[in-house]
């Protein structure tokens, strides 16, 4: 911006606080500052599927006798619809994935302790978001694998004691997966998850400006070597690399890989074999494989989404579950818990796709 | 006669308006979430009632095979096993609502959702299903020889 310009803003909104806020900002550096970019990728990430989001909506439509028809339809007939479907399938996954990967160094760092307890809040309900836009997305195309994970996704709501025959109904629209289904997926996929994510996201993001990047714990006491870089443009330009890396290898994805449509979904033809969710909910899909029919008095459905539930408000409340680090303690406990979850969810996602 | 205030109410006038007000907010908020909610719940639609199907000629099933048919907006599956009876179930998996079908090797009935399955007796024998499948009655018309299914309360055993 010229000057000229910049003082023309400047008088009338003070945009100076701005740029010295710019400037003061800064990164810790140590010997994990290399996951301090995961954050930013998702970021990235977020900004691609906005946009190709936005481009398959110029011809998806949706409903069952037009959905797989558009999709089929933007993947051969448009000019690079299929590049732009795949980039939006393969940077939705990486999106995911990074997301993930970022709340486990969160995790491991113990960045989440006193005071950011709601940044770390705010990124778990973002992480269920981007799960619900997954799951909602999934569908849209209309074929038999996303028809079958539907339904089966939506009838273990059943499972929740209770509100579960309701909920089972609030989402799917009706007793069945339908057309309303798809009705109701659209709408939470392209209006109320964005707007929602959206709000989150600048909240997030917010907490992470007013109290600056978190360092590990062990790294917060000061030796005093002060050990930063500066936000702009040190940092910045790094990130701006990162996602250029990471935007060429969605690409490359999207054009070595590209996303299968699959077989337009027949509610009255069996359930395909070898049928699986999305890489993310695999680990869960093959847990409710292995559990019996009945444990105890109680389904083993039910068994299994209860403590899937139970496990999910314990990541939510971890900041105040975890007390040692708020006082800069390490929890080996805490360590271990968490190696375990991350090879469960390792182990199960392997087995999903090994095992038939 | 001067009239006599009496401070010792045991509402305080603020904390009578802070209810009140309070009152109304929570009655206006209740109003308006109330007919969101009945909005996002689906009506009950009106189902066409079936209570029978017919599925033509007995000899066009041939021995232990299965097929799926439609049974009002329900799927169904009718077998045929090896020994020539036939047998029909509604075809949804009573573990997570996929459709079930029959696995000629085994002659029996499995779900490829979550690997469940049940006998040519619709009896859940291994993986998760918690129930047996539905059964449906079979009933082979005389004469015509053509297949009707029947759903149980359909007085068909």
């Amino acid at each position: 911006m010229n000057n000229k310009m910049w003082n023309w803003f400047n008088e009338r909104y003070k945009i100076d606080s701005l740029r010295e806020f710019a400037q003061k900002k800064s990164v810790p550096l140590h010997s994990a500052t290399i996951w301090y970019y995961f954050g930013g990728i998702t970021l990235f990430l977020f900004g691609v599927q906005v946009l190709t989001g936005i481009f398959l909506l110029l011809y998806y439509r949706p409903g069952v006798d037009t959905a797989f028809e558009s999709v089929k339809f933007i993947i051969t007939k448009v000019k690079f619809g299929w590049l732009i479907r795949s980039v939006h399938s393969w940077s939705a996954n990486l999106m995911v994935a990074s997301a993930i990967i970022h709340m486990f160094s969160v995790f491991f760092h113990r960045s989440y302790r006193k005071p950011r307890e709601l940044s770390w809040v705010t990124g778990v309900i973002m992480l269920c978001l981007l799960l619900t836009f997954g799951f909602s997305g999934y569908l849209l195309p209309w074929n038999e694998l996303a028809f079958f994970a539907t339904k089966v996704g939506t009838d273990s709501a059943r499972a929740v004691p209770f509100i579960g025959d309701m909920a089972l109904r609030l989402m799917r629209g009706g007793a069945d997966v339908t057309g309303a289904t798809l009705a109701r997926f659209f709408g939470l996929h392209i209006s109320i998850l964005p707007i929602v994510f959206a709000v989150v996201l600048g909240v997030h993001l917010f907490f992470v400006q007013l109290q600056g990047m978190s360092k590990p714990l062990g790294h917060s006491r000061d030796d005093g070597k002060k050990r930063s870089m500066p936000f702009v443009p040190d940092f910045f330009l790094r990130d701006l690399i990162v996602w250029m890396v990471v935007f060429n290898i969605v690409l490359m994805l999207a054009v070595f890989f590209p996303w299968e449509l699959g077989v337009k979904a027949d509610p009255f033809s069996p359930a395909p074999a070898g049928i699986k969710p999305e890489w993310y909910f695999l680990f869960v899909f093959q847990s409710l494989k292995f559990l019996p029919a009945h444990i105890g008095p109680f389904e083993g459905e039910m068994v299994g989404i209860m403590a899937l539930g139970l496990v999910g408000l314990a990541i939510i409340l971890l900041p105040w579950l975890d007390r040692a680090a708020s006082r800069e303690r390490r929890s080996r406990w805490l360590d271990a818990i968490g190696v375990f979850v991350l090879l469960y969810f390792a182990v199960f996602t392997i087995l999903g796709y090994v095992l038939d | 006669m001067p009239i006599e205030h009496t401070p010792n109410y045991s509402v305080s006038r603020r904390r009578f308006l802070d209810l009140l007000l309070g009152g109304t907010g929570l009655a206006a908020l209740i109003g308006l979430f109330y007919p969101i909610f009945r909005y996002l719940t689906p009506p009950e639609q009106e189902e066409a009632v079936v209570s029978s199907v017919n599925l033509g000629p007995a000899k066009d099933f041939p021995l232990n095979s299965g097929k799926i048919f439609r049974f009002g907006n329900k799927p169904g599956i009718i077998i045929r096993g090896s020994d020539g009876k036939f047998r029909a179930y509604n075809a949804t998996c009573t573990h997570l609502d996929c459709i079930v079908q029959y696995d000629a090797k085994v002659e029996g009935v499995w779900c490829a959702c979550h690997n469940g399955r049940y006998d040519i007796n619709g009896r859940n024998i291994s993986g998760p299903p918690p129930r047996p499948l539905t059964p449906y009655a079979v009933k082979i018309q005389p004469g015509a020889e053509e297949i009707l299914i029947a759903s149980q309360d359909g007085a068909q055993g």
